[in-house]
């Protein structure tokens, strides 16, 4: 079974808001066809500044579509339908304390289903664009139309190459075929054959790096934070955060946070924060987790 | 309260007396069957006798016909692996839309390779057209692979007829039969079946342990080479305490097959008796008249199987579902797909699989329980409304699609 949490279980025994709601004067009925979830919104509007008097729900789904259906209506409550159309189902999944990756694809329509609601208000017609493909990679949520995509954008002929643009394949490796079956896909529309990766090994004598002026220790640790700081918002994107725990000599202690912590990437991901290091302040440094901190530091 | 298991094709408890049997292999009895001296010699006899209860359960004609794998999988996928490679100039595999993934998704990877893969079609009963099979067989066909009863809805295939007919063109006939042995007689002597997969913990034996039955005679390439264990058909030294348990859960079904076929089907055919009536738009799929005893499919419309369950586990009561969001593939089952079933009814179906430690007390907990489950989430539905389905009209559900 799913492992929900414990929000999510508790929305789907006691879900919030379901049944018709009478005077409802704007209505959203979305699906997804691939896997059956469908979700009427019904939703009671303050003509006078279109604030969203009351919010119900009807579903057709698995426990999490139920979830998060009565999420949405709780938190669309009060809000003008400008506010409630800012809600992406991203948020709605953060409310609900977060939902299996596989799930968010089919069980999710809150957004498609304001949108369809407050074009019933509005008297527009709405159609829902977004494209979805099946699941390629379960450890990163990543679907076959984004890789697809990514591929013929980028020329990609590689499934490592894939996993440094998309992260898909960087897990369990279980995906590696189908993604290889997309490569083989694409290739076939360009009519050529994926060409290996030629390493064309360095024959001219590396330059010599100019010599940089040595730092004074106030000017190192700023330019780490620099750094540290840039990334945080790629970090944040996909939910998870770095901060700075110590600094020693050439050590510099971290701890991720968020969906960072226990990601399977996670090494990937400090390898990359400290070739910028390195390159940033011109000498060799590792990035270590704090956890390690504690360790050095009861004595021996 | 306890808790009500009615989830056996998944998987089944271990029989107490396969247990006990079992654990001196952990301890003393922990030799190399192939070894020469007395802690492998007493080994191999105990697989010997296994073997034999096995046989008897299949109705083989002979001991050697028995190979011992470590899962229903490992069985099929070297008896269709096997068939493609022993006999060039046969690359077509016959099957069903309806086989377990454990063949289909071979299949499906097979085609890949260049193998020709035709797959038979079911009516809405779940049944297969006899004479579009007969049409589909040629002397190029190396393998027919056609399982004995379907694990969703119990709906047991015409396998020996089947095999008939692949004979007599030359190709051979595999049937993946883990659902069904145990549950009805079996006696492979009497047909023209070349290979059969036996899945141990599908009959209260441990996980981890199978058969693939290999006719004598049939042309034959292991799957795993190495040491000459199995007669050099399956290498690898034997999991001999889970082969014991499995002789021992072999003898057991044997014992209990009239049971399984009158006390265990009356309570199957008393759960569906109590439940449809009180469940509007609700039915069984699959074959009714030709199923297993133990297996009853109820899809119930307008609702999905995963809330269901959510809910059924609530109340300590264990089942499966055709439904897409159990599965995480994100689609509803493809036997539900393959029998025509629409999507707002393959997503409600519920499996409930009986064994013989079911009880009746269980079975009337489980009417009692299920009536209430479907009305409060059709309570949600935005099919339902207060009477039955919302129709397709002004007021009818029908959502923009993504």
């Amino acid at each position: 079974m799913w492992d929900y949490s414990d929000k999510v279980r508790e929305h789907f025994f006691n879900p919030r808001n379901a049944g018709p709601l009478e005077g409802a004067n704007a209505i959203g009925d979305v699906g997804s066809i691939k896997c059956g979830d469908a979700l009427r919104l019904m939703l009671k509007v303050d003509p006078q500044d279109e604030r969203i008097l009351d919010a119900h729900f009807q579903t057709f789904g698995c426990g999490s579509a139920i979830a998060s259906s009565s999420a949405l209506t709780e938190m669309a409550k009060g809000k003008t339908l400008d506010e409630a159309l800012a809600i992406s189902n991203q948020d709605i999944a953060d409310y609900l304390d977060g939902l299996p990756a596989e799930k968010m694809h089919c069980s999710v329509m809150g957004r498609e289903a304001l949108q369809a609601a407050v074009a019933n208000y509005r008297g527009e017609t709405w159609s829902d664009d977004h494209v979805e493909g099946a699941m390629v990679c379960k450890c990163f949520a990543v679907d076959a139309a984004l890789i697809e995509d990514v591929v013929r954008a980028n020329n990609l002929t590689t499934v490592e190459q894939v996993t440094n643009f998309t992260k898909a394949g960087g897990g369990c490796s279980s995906c590696h075929e189908g993604v290889e079956e997309i490569l083989a896909k694409v290739a076939g529309e360009r009519c050529t054959a994926p060409v290996p990766e030629v390493k064309t090994i360095e024959v001219t004598p590396p330059k010599a790096k100019p010599v940089q002026p040595r730092l004074t220790n106030f000017q190192r640790m700023r330019r780490i934070e620099e750094v540290i700081e840039s990334i945080r918002p790629m970090l944040q994107r996909d939910h998870g955060d770095i901060e700075i725990v110590e600094v020693d000599g050439r050590n510099i202690y971290v701890n991720l946070k968020g969906a960072c912590q226990g990601c399977m990437m996670e090494q990937m991901t400090l390898a990359g924060i400290q070739d910028q290091l390195v390159e940033a302040l011109g000498e060799f440094v590792q990035l270590l987790p704090a956890g390690l901190l504690a360790r050095a530091a009861i004595p021996a | 309260m306890n808790p009500i298991y009615l989830d056996n094709n998944a998987t089944t408890a271990c029989d107490p007396a396969v247990v006990e049997a079992m654990l001196p292999f952990f301890t003393e009895q922990f030799g190399n069957p192939s070894s020469m001296h007395s802690f492998g010699n007493k080994v191999a006899h105990a697989l010997k006798e296994a073997r034999g209860r096995v046989q008897a359960l299949l109705g083989a004609e002979h001991e050697s016909e028995i190979v011992f794998t470590s899962c229903g999988t490992e069985s099929d996928s070297t008896a269709i692996l096997s068939a493609l490679k022993a006999q060039s100039g046969r690359n077509q595999i016959i099957t069903t839309a309806v086989e377990h993934p454990a063949v289909l998704t071979l299949c499906d990877y097979l085609e890949k390779e260049g193998v020709v893969v035709h797959r038979l079609g079911v009516d809405k009963k779940g049944r297969l057209d006899l004479d579009e099979y007969r049409s589909l067989l040629s002397p190029r066909t190396a393998i027919v692979s056609v399982m004995w009863a379907n694990n969703e809805t119990g709906t047991i295939f015409p396998v020996e007829t089947m095999a008939e007919m692949a004979r007599s063109v030359g190709a051979m006939f595999h049937t993946d039969a883990v659902q069904a042995v145990g549950k009805i007689a079996i006696d492979l002597k009497s047909t023209k079946i070349d290979m059969l997969s036996l899945s141990g913990h599908k009959l209260h034996a441990p996980k981890g342990v199978g058969v693939l039955y290999l006719r004598r005679n049939t042309r034959f390439r292991p799957l795993l080479r190495g040491g000459h264990q199995e007669r050099g058909r399956r290498s690898g030294t034997e999991n001999s305490a889970s082969i014991v348990g499995l002789g021992v859960a072999a003898q057991q079904a044997l014992d209990h097959m009239g049971y399984e076929n009158t006390e265990v089907k009356r309570l199957r055919d008393r759960l569906e008796a109590g439940i449809l009536p009180r469940v509007p738009r609700s039915f069984v799929t699959g074959d009714p008249a030709n199923r297993l005893p133990n297996t009853a499919n109820i899809a119930f419309e307008f609702v999905e199987g995963e809330a269901i369950l959510m809910l059924l586990n609530r109340q300590g009561i264990a089942a499966s579902s055709g439904s897409a969001c159990t599965s995480g593939s994100l689609e509803p089952s493809h036997v539900m797909r393959a029998m025509g079933i629409p999507y707002t009814a393959a997503h409600g179906t519920i499996r409930f699989s009986l064994s013989r430690y079911t009880t009746e007390a269980e079975i009337d907990r489980v009417i009692e329980a299920v009536p209430p489950i479907i009305a409060q989430l059709r309570k949600l539905s935005p099919y339902w409304s207060e009477n039955g389905p919302v129709e397709a009209s002004e007021q009818g559900f029908a959502p923009a699609y993504a």
